[in-house]
């Protein structure tokens, strides 16, 4: 076999490994998609009657067209959430004694990560799939083709990517699990100073300017006009900008942290 | 008439390693020949996992040459990295697969392909005696399962070298001759085994080469026996009931140091059954009768003791803490 090849298979094991493990311990999974459809339940039933009626030009406003305005708003915030697993997963690896013994293997560069990436971007599908279908349970309706639905996919995808890979190089940074599961937590916060829950145009100023400028917006209003029609425009080219400049760069942050803990004092 | 050069399987010079102003290894020079069990035997803080860990390409060495089966552990860790195998002092297991998917997973890493992978699988389940725990999960597994495991993982991929730190620190006695016997079963199919120990005894019974390491720094080596020469701390101690006893039997027997207060007479020597027998013996013959005897072997302690002029860390505190009980 070639070096790719091995690349390759290296990367499919440890692919596989973490798939084994998400199969064998699925409450991590389970919790990771029970905290974005509580937020869906409670922004539809609690304030989406007042959030609704308050939506220019959505319709008949109220409820159902709260429902429409924030199911893209809630499939964001299942990515941001679903990102914080891959922190956890890499920290309790780099944690546990295996990744010593990976280490004085031949393994590919990158083999170990690319695993752990890979595992937790199927794990959010996953998530994306059950958060979705609950929405459309509760009532949500798109007007999107087939082809929009897969670019909306895409987009998510795309962003998933990029926050996986910021959460793995935060889970390396991590000296503990349990520093690893709070420090992407900002992660979830964003989304709610975006326009996923309420328009950016209410926000007070400053608040406005960020919300409008940081990178959750242009996937929001995104994933927005493919599902619910709308203008997308520039905000696709931000949106796509975005995530491959977020991935790119915690990709080398991480492989560099990954690299750099071979060094370590031992224990 | 030929003569073929055999590299060492490991051989270094110089090596140095520090932890910021903490120095660790202060200029290790080591030889292994291949097919041979050498033991790095020191006292918890002697530099012996910090060792491991840099032939093993974990950590790289602050200074210092490195070669391990004819590989610079620098330049090509990789071409090392294929041909070692390495049980550490903790378990390199992953706990939320059961053993086979473990030892699965080293088959894939090491691309043995799918027939050759199951049966490397299962001919090590078998002879690690975890063929009934194969499908459990680990939290079902003891302490030696653990480390049996452990050690079939490393064996997956059929590794010239094998470095085992302190393969038998925490074990029962029943568990630790397994292993024993397993490291042994290693060796005489030509592997090179490089393990550390704090237990002269295990050194003494595995290893056909002992490096002692204190501070960082080889402070004597040779074979088991050898290094047992070196000990003066082997003897025989005999108990008697009068002073008179005590001096007649100094008198018939030579290199024995008497202790007029307690009616002691220490005898140094093998240990062995014939030695004793001859001394016991003699002293029949002479009439003399002996109220208790007991032998004392020597000990890591001794072997520090004799090689650095003080005692391991651990015995020096031991000592310390005995001083202020009193």
């Amino acid at each position: 076999m070639t070096s790719l090849a091995y690349t390759f298979a290296d990367s499919a094991t440890m692919l596989r490994r973490n798939l084994k493990h998400q199969l064998r311990y699925p409450s991590l999974t389970l919790m990771l998609a029970g905290f974005p459809i509580v937020f869906l339940l409670l922004f539809v039933y609690v304030f989406g009657g007042q959030l609704g009626s308050g939506l220019g030009g959505h319709g008949a406003g109220g409820r159902d067209a709260y429902l429409t305005y924030v199911v893209p708003g809630i499939l964001i915030i299942t990515v941001a959430s679903a990102a914080l697993g891959t922190a956890i997963s890499v920290a309790s690896d780099m944690t546990g004694g295996i990744i010593d013994r990976f280490r004085t293997m031949a393994i590919s560069r990158g083999a170990v990560l690319t695993g752990h990436v890979i595992g937790s971007l199927l794990q959010t599908l996953a998530v994306l799939v059950l958060v979705a279908g609950v929405s459309l349970a509760i009532g949500f309706r798109s007007n999107a083709s087939p082809l929009e639905w897969l670019a909306a996919a895409g987009m998510l995808a795309l962003f998933a990517f990029a926050l996986i890979w910021l959460s793995a190089a935060l889970g390396l940074a991590a000296k503990s699990v349990e520093t690893a599961s709070n420090t992407p937590m900002f992660l979830t916060l964003l989304p709610f100073l975006s326009s996923g829950f309420v328009a950016t145009a209410t926000m007070p100023a400053g608040l406005r300017q960020f919300a409008q400028y940081e990178p959750f917006t242009p996937v929001t209003q995104t994933v927005r006009g493919l599902l619910t029609g709308g203008p997308i425009g520039a905000q696709a080219i931000a949106a796509i900008a975005w995530s491959a400049g977020i991935a790119l760069a915690s990709y080398l942050w991480a492989v560099r942290l990954y690299n750099r803990r071979r060094a370590a004092e031992p224990n | 008439m030929t003569i073929t050069l055999t590299a060492p399987a490991i051989s270094t010079r110089a090596v140095r390693k520090s932890f910021g102003e903490h120095i660790v290894l202060d200029g290790v020079d080591l030889t292994v020949a291949e097919g041979t069990i050498f033991a790095l035997l020191g006292p918890n803080g002697a530099g012996k996992t910090t060792m491991v860990r840099i032939l093993s390409t974990l950590i790289p060495a602050d200074g210092g040459d490195i070669w391990v089966g004819g590989h610079d552990v620098v330049t090509d860790p990789d071409a090392v990295r294929a041909l070692i195998g390495v049980t550490g002092q903790f378990s390199a297991v992953d706990n939320l697969l059961t053993g086979e998917e473990n030892l699965r997973l080293m088959a894939d890493l090491r691309h043995l392909g799918r027939q050759a992978g199951d049966r490397r699988v299962a001919e090590l389940l078998e002879r690690f005696d975890l063929t009934g725990a194969a499908r459990k999960p680990l939290s079902t597994y003891s302490g030696g399962m653990r480390r049996r495991l452990d050690l079939a993982m490393t064996l997956v991929g059929n590794p010239s070298v094998i470095f085992l730190d302190e393969p038998t620190t925490g074990l029962d006695p029943r568990s630790r001759r397994t292993m024993w016997q397993i490291i042994r079963e290693l060796a005489t199919d030509g592997v090179t085994i490089f393990l550390t120990t704090q237990y002269l005894n295990e050194a003494d019974q595995l290893a056909d080469y002992v490096a002692v390491l204190d501070h960082g720094l080889i402070v004597a080596e040779g074979t088991p026996a050898e290094l047992k020469r070196r000990i003066p701390g082997g003897h025989i101690q005999l108990q008697f009931a009068d002073p008179d006893a005590l001096r007649a039997a100094v008198s018939m027997i030579p290199n024995a140091t008497p202790d007029e207060d307690q009616l002691i007479l220490q005898v140094p020597g093998d240990g062995s059954v014939a030695s004793l027998r001859r001394v016991l013996d003699e002293l029949d013959d002479a009439r003399i009768t002996v109220e208790h005897l007991s032998i004392h072997m020597p000990d890591l302690d001794d072997v520090f003791f004799a090689v650095t002029g003080h005692a391991t860390t651990e015995a020096a505190a031991r000592q310390e803490e005995e001083a202020l009980q009193l």
